[in-house]
């Protein structure tokens, strides 16, 4: 789950790290209302959950308060990357002399929260991976220990030489950390944390990803959950336990399993398809679940085709058979459907399938050539 | 000669006493898997599925000798389980459990290194040496024995292929299916050595997806490393980036963890890599000339 940069401010102020002030803004009038007329300098940034926010215009400075009017005006109900801008955020604009990065990852590799930090800050940490890595310094946390004040200190001497700029920006690595774990995130980027020419260590932006298996334990976090449509649709489907991500192809597709939902999609493209979603319900197959993955992929008007790939594993294809017939005897579409079984008793899945009157076959292969068949045949 | 496990395995099941583990428990027995005991806190002295139900992970190895143990236990519980597991002794253990939390995972992870424990999983559907031992929900029915071994971070694409291998004539050593999950146990080059090492494998088919570098780790380590031929596959080719593909693990992030630097990194270390899972019993074939 992703939160705006304000609400991850929020965060950070929270735990004691320290960011400039600032207020969120729905509207102009608030804007009006809210932002101090103290003549600091100031910075209006837009609120969408997408990277690049700059270079698409949604970040400005304003001098004056009625600049910042102006800049909402013109940020506010602004497109980003498709994302409609509906609150701003408005800062004090603060003197850099130095930007650097800051963040804690879940690794993958070393199976720890790790510590990364880089004096290239305010541009893409990634890009800076990608092309400079040794400009990245990184420090596995034993989690039995947490993040130590020395492995602090020795990451902060890697970008400050002054022990007092050390001495802040270790702490705020320390808090940083506590509000990683506190609320099972699995990202939180300080970038660009910054010098000032009077010595202070400030964040400037912050962004934050939360565990979605762990939100069950963090009502707060999940209280600041802002889904967009298509965020919404996978949030509703997953409640159902399904997994459900839209693409923009023709071709919807209902697997049994995520690994082999990944691999159907692919196998369509392969025979020159498009796929219209990732849709995964689950190890087992139950009537239930088709019905409502019917419904899901039934509800996209792309959708031209349904390609249903089961493998029946210990759920025998006989009993997958029967739960899809029950399931689509319910569902009055025209939409042709092509059903593929494999595995424990797939030729007598097979059979009832034949027999309710739908194409049936027993490879991924085939099952792909047919959808797309049918997916071009359909009547305009 | 297999990895990890064979017909001296003994199992005990953590959450036996829930749908799941009952249910799994059963199926394992009829497997051949030698399921000596179950654990269920409150509900120690009961039998189930034929065998008996302890209160702690510690009575039942006294008790039974198990050196296996495969959970079942919900997720929030599950990470304390697999550690029950680990301070009591037990080598190897599989969680079946999915949607822990990532942060329970990295908690429990230096305290299984200290112990020496080995970890399967979480989010997995477990292992199996054909014909000896099947810890997990696979369906035993499709393996055969044979001198395959394969990794694969997937549940039912294992099936898939594994369902491919056998139809093929392809039996196998070990199937490891090592989970979703982006911090998991054993991983691609833990099992790849093991591989190596095992007289009765003879090749290797590694089921990898997006999300992570482990693919291009387990590149580097063949290339290096390893004596015996590997054919993967890799799932996700048409997957859009920053969307999670139902498993916790795959995903694309900020362009890194594509199918495609996937399968470069593997053709560089000489490993092939099969547009389709039907594809695969050639490319192991071709590559083990028969």
């Amino acid at each position: 789950m992703k939160i705006h940069e304000y609400q991850a401010r929020n965060l950070f102020r929270k735990y004691g790290i320290p960011v400039p002030n600032g207020v969120v803004c729905h509207s102009v009038e608030e804007v009006e209302k809210n932002v101090p007329d103290d003549g600091i300098l100031k910075v209006v940034k837009a609120q969408v959950h997408s990277g690049g926010r700059g270079k698409a215009g949604g970040v400005k400075l304003a001098e004056t308060k009625e600049e910042v009017l102006e800049k909402a005006r013109q940020i506010l109900g602004m497109d980003i990357k498709g994302l409609t801008v509906e609150k701003i955020l408005v800062a004090d604009a603060v003197d850099i002399e130095k930007e650097f990065y800051a963040g804690l990852i879940n690794d993958r590799n070393t199976k720890s929260v790790t510590l990364m930090v880089s004096a290239e800050g305010g541009v893409e940490i990634e890009e800076v991976a990608r092309v400079s890595p040794e400009k990245i310094i990184k420090m596995p946390i034993d989690a039995t220990t947490g993040l130590l004040d020395w492995q602090a200190r020795n990451v902060a001497f890697q970008l400050f030489d002054d022990i007092k700029q050390v001495r802040q920006a270790s702490d705020i690595f320390k808090k940083l950390y506590r509000l990683y774990i506190e609320t099972d995130a699995s990202l939180a980027e300080i970038n660009p944390l910054v010098l000032t020419p009077d010595k202070k260590v400030l964040a400037i932006d912050g962004k934050m990803n939360f565990d979605d298996n762990a939100l069950y334990r963090q009502p707060e976090i999940l209280a600041m959950r802002e889904a967009t449509p298509d965020e919404q649709k996978e949030i509703e489907a997953k409640e159902m336990g399904l997994s459900y991500i839209r693409l923009d192809g023709n071709i919807g597709c209902m697997v049994n399993g995520a690994g082999l939902a990944m691999a159907a999609m692919d196998m369509i493209k392969l025979y020159g398809g498009e796929p219209a979603n990732f849709l995964d319900i689950g190890g087992s197959s139950n009537p239930e679940k088709v019905v409502e993955a019917m419904n899901i992929l039934l509800a996209d008007k792309n959708v031209k085709t349904v390609m249903i790939n089961i493998f029946g594993g210990i759920t025998r294809c006989d009993d997958v058979a029967r739960g899809l017939v029950t399931a689509l005897e319910g569902i009055k579409t025209d939409i042709p459907v092509v059903v593929r079984l494999s595995g424990t008793n797939a030729r007598e899945g097979r059979e009832i399938i034949k027999k309710f009157g739908l194409p049936v076959v027993a490879s991924m292969s085939k099952a792909a050539e047919k959808a797309i068949e049918l997916s071009k045949t359909e009547k305009q | 000669m297999s990895i990890l496990i064979n017909t001296r395995t003994k199992v005990i099941v953590q959450g036996i006493t829930g749908r799941d583990g009952g249910f799994h428990a059963l199926k394992m027995k009829e497997y051949g898997t030698r399921i000596v005991g179950g654990i269920s806190p409150g509900k120690g002295g009961m039998t189930t599925a034929g065998v008996p139900v302890f209160n702690t992970v510690e009575e039942a190895v006294e008790k039974t000798g198990a050196n296996a143990s495969v959970i079942f236990v919900p997720a929030p519980f599950a990470a304390d389980a697999i550690l029950e597991a680990s301070y009591a002794g037990i080598d190897l253990v599989v969680c079946i459990t999915e949607s822990i939390p990532v942060k329970d995972m990295i908690h429990i992870m230096p305290l299984l290194k200290r112990n020496g424990t080995r970890l399967v999983g979480p989010n997995c559907p477990g292992l199996i040496t054909p014909g000896e031992s099947l810890i997990g929900i696979l369906p035993g029915m499709i393996f055969r024995k044979g001198n395959i071994g394969l990794i694969s971070r997937s549940g039912t694409l294992t099936y898939e292929v594994v369902n491919i291998l056998t139809e093929s004539g392809l039996g196998q050593s070990t199937c490891v299916g090592i989970g979703g999950d982006p911090v998991a146990g054993l991983y691609f080059i833990d099992l790849l050595e093991m591989f190596e090492n095992d007289p009765d494998t003879q090749a290797v088919v590694l089921i990898g997806e997006i999300g992570g570098d482990a693919e291009e780790r387990a590149a580097a380590f063949i290339k290096e490393k390893m004596s015996k031929p590997v054919v993967a596959f890799i799932a996700g080719q048409t997957a859009p980036p920053g969307k999670r593909m139902g498993h916790a693990g795959a995903i694309i992030s900020s362009g890194s963890g594509t199918a495609k630097e996937k399968i470069q990194a593997l053709n560089k270390a000489g490993v092939p890599v099969a547009k389709e899972p039907s594809e695969i019993p050639e490319l192991v074939k071709e590559k083990l000339e028969i």
